[in-house]
């Protein structure tokens, strides 16, 4: 019993991990068809961020709160420095966005490596976060239950964004219609900016996240950034519930194969698994309705 | 439409060029051409290092011309080429670890192996004993996953951007496997340190340029292979799925076949291209197959122009030649420019250097048609509310030329 909740909780724990790596991503990449490979280097960011922060300041609890706010702030502006320099001209030709970003990514990580070092940075953890709390019977790390907590928060106000909010009824209605929504008389330029600003920001507090739970390295955006694209493949182009439910479920079904093989095999065993539902759902578990045959 | 039209528009050194491509008999001296340079030229020329550093990069443009049919004509953004690389580079290295361990060690078992594993041979090893399962191995095996794969992916309609991550994906999980198992693949390690190939020494210099012959010749037959391809029906059918696919599967065919047969074609030259780097390079890792390298492969064919023919050797030998004298000499400035080339080449050049004479025509027709509307509408401003009626015909003419004077490749950027 402690075993199965102790593995349910690890999984339930990547996924938030994967779900805050690929929030951002079902945004950008699901609303607009940007395939942003920098989105791991804007994770990266993130987690520098938190590091820079908690150099100036000190104290642990505090640089951990305002950090968050920071990396948003320093992720957005990255993403609408790349949306405005060189995305917007390429919003017609979706696959060449991946392999321009993907330069952008090799250049954010050298920089990287320039101003920070190629080796890894630590943050420090919070006192208020160390330590386990117990739950019938298995131990559960309090900063793993911190990202939870942040994953679910941030996917319940993104959600209420888009759902309640006029900025997220221009993201849907350019998402659903381009034209229509411009001859309606939403600014599509300004709405694909803030899209890119949100979804960009997302990912800077993914990288606060990780902080948590691991060392900062340059290195860092490589980690997420495929797994991420998997989520948002796996729960359907544009879909915020769907890559929800992918992230998490992706999350217990590696934890699972992790336990029950080795951590390669398990890799292996996760592609399969998505090739696999693929054939049963190839547009992802929730699709978009539209007439167009693409 | 005119040959006028065609040399305004990209200068009549480049039409002349154009037409002495499309000859047969021009085609044919040029690979002659090609032939002679890499078979008798380069031997001739170059020390027997410089010949095995020329070799690397030959199976880096066999994995090019790959790509440029997959990629470049297909529209399959193939990001997991690396894996197909891998496949038939660690088949061969094994083979040449089981030969090494035959020939030398006493005990058969390869040495890593008693390093890190249990000491004996693991069961999926023993059949690439055989050199002729091996070779067999080398096509068979990239090329059967591929066709997997690509079944499941391609027949579900799977597209775009989706297949673009799942390869992707693909090169991750296989990198991940790799370091995983390390007894029985070397791990981050990968396999190194081998001393025959099929028998041949590998530290004579004969047997290197032999070595770099047989690269040299299987990127000939590559490269014609993709001409003829591309030049056939099946090639102007690949070329309208890429384009057009639901009108191709509403004229009958099946997109998913094509494109299978393509991703497969591409998978077994990579596969190819990898056997070969082994004996050459002499070290094969998962560094050289995960997912950078994979995305790395592309950008030489986005240089050169990813749906021509020549254009990705090209552009692959010349990445890999910069790469060569500048990472070592200033690995960070490399990067940097490794990333400034993904993006000013696939941002603002996606036909690749291939385009350029067709691009700066246009850019030129661009201006001079600027400068005539700018002088025709001088005496309109002074009259303002009278219609400019002389600089309207421009706008017409404008339109209406670039479809009909832009050549073929110029037309190709769309993937």
């Amino acid at each position: 019993m402690e075993l199965l909740i102790g593995q349910m909780f690890a999984g339930l724990s990547l996924g938030s991990v994967l779900l805050l790596a690929a929030l951002g991503l079902s945004l950008t990449f699901g609303q607009m068809g940007v395939i942003n490979m920098a989105h791991g280097e804007f994770i990266m960011a993130g987690a520098y961020t938190a590091f820079v922060v908690q150099q100036a300041l000190g104290s642990a609890g505090v640089s951990l709160l305002l950090s968050l706010p920071a990396a948003f702030l320093v992720g957005g502006t990255m993403g609408l420095i790349l949306e405005e320099l060189l995305l917007k001209r390429m919003y017609h030709r979706p696959l060449d966005t991946l392999l321009v970003t993907f330069g952008v990514s090799l250049i954010l990580q050298q920089m990287a490596r320039d101003i920070f070092g190629a080796p890894s940075v630590d943050v420090r953890v919070p006192a208020w976060l160390q330590g386990n709390v117990e739950l019938l019977g298995a131990p559960i790390p309090l900063t793993r239950l911190f990202i939870l907590a942040l994953a679910l928060t941030c996917l319940a106000a993104l959600a209420l964004l888009l759902k309640a909010t006029p900025l997220g009824r221009r993201i849907r209605a350019v998402v659903v219609n381009r034209d229509l929504a411009e001859s309606s008389g939403i600014s599509s330029r300004r709405t694909d900016q803030l899209t890119f600003f949100v979804g960009s920001g997302l990912a800077g507090i993914a990288g606060v996240a990780v902080t948590l739970i691991g060392s900062t390295s340059p290195y860092l955006g490589p980690n997420y950034i495929v797994d991420a694209f998997l989520v948002v493949v796996a729960g359907g182009i544009g879909q915020i519930k769907g890559a929800a439910i992918a992230a998490f479920a992706l999350g217990v079904l590696q934890s699972v194969f992790e336990f029950s093989t080795t951590a390669s095999i398990g890799k292996v065993l996760i592609l399969a698994a998505i090739v696999i539902f693929l054939q049963v759902r190839p547009q992802g578990i929730f699709t978009l309705k539209t007439r167009s045959l693409a | 439409m005119s040959t006028d039209t065609i040399r305004r528009t990209t200068g009549g050194f480049a039409a002349r060029l154009t037409s002495v491509r499309q000859s047969r008999t021009g085609v044919l001296a040029g690979f002659a051409a090609a032939a002679v340079l890499l078979l008798v030229a380069a031997p001739a020329l170059l020390p027997v290092f410089s010949l095995g550093l020329l070799g690397k990069f030959l199976c880096f443009a066999i994995v090019a011309v790959g790509i440029g049919l997959a990629w470049g004509r297909g529209g399959m953004l193939t990001l997991g080429q690396g894996v197909f690389f891998g496949l038939g580079a660690y088949i061969m290295a094994m083979h040449m670890k089981l030969a090494d361990a035959a020939l030398f060690g006493g005990s058969g078992v390869p040495d890593f192996m008693a390093l890190y594993g249990t000491g004996t041979v693991p069961g999926w090893w023993e059949p690439f004993r055989s050199p002729v399962v091996t070779v067999l191995a080398v096509v068979l095996v990239p090329g059967v996953v591929a066709l997997i794969l690509g079944l499941a992916i391609f027949k579900r309609r799977v597209k775009g951007a989706y297949f673009a991550i799942l390869s992707q994906a693909l090169a991750a999980a296989f990198a991940v496997l790799l370091i995983g198992q390390q007894a029985t693949t070397g791990g981050s390690n990968g396999l190194s340190g081998f001393r025959s190939f099929f028998g041949f020494d590998l530290a004579d210099p004969a047997n290197k340029r032999m070595l770099y012959l047989l690269t040299a010749v299987v990127l000939l037959a590559v490269v014609a292979a993709a001409r003829q391809l591309m030049h056939s029906r099946f090639g102007e059918l690949l070329v309208a799925v890429r384009d057009q696919e639901e009108r191709v599967r509403f004229l009958g065919y099946d997109p998913a076949t094509v494109k299978t047969v393509v991703y497969v074609l591409a998978a077994v030259m990579a596969g190819v291209a990898g056997a070969l780097f082994v004996p050459l390079v002499g070290i094969i890792s998962p560094a050289d197959v995960g997912v950078t390298p994979s995305i790395a492969f592309l950008i030489g064919v986005a240089i050169g122009g990813r749906s021509t023919v020549l254009g990705p050797v090209l552009g692959a030998l010349g990445v890999a030649i910069a790469q060569t004298s500048l990472a070592s000499s200033f690995p960070s400035f490399w990067v940097y420019f490794q990333g400034l080339l993904f993006v000013l080449v696939i941002g603002f050049l996606p036909g690749g250097l291939a385009s350029l004479p067709a691009v700066l025509g246009r850019l030129r027709r661009k201006r001079n048609d600027d400068g005539g509307a700018a002088r025709a509408s001088a005496p309109a401003t002074s009259a303002a509310p009278v219609p400019p009626a002389v600089p309207r015909a421009h706008p017409i003419h404008a339109a209406a030329s670039p479809l009909a004077a832009v050549p073929a490749a110029a037309k190709e950027h769309r993937p």
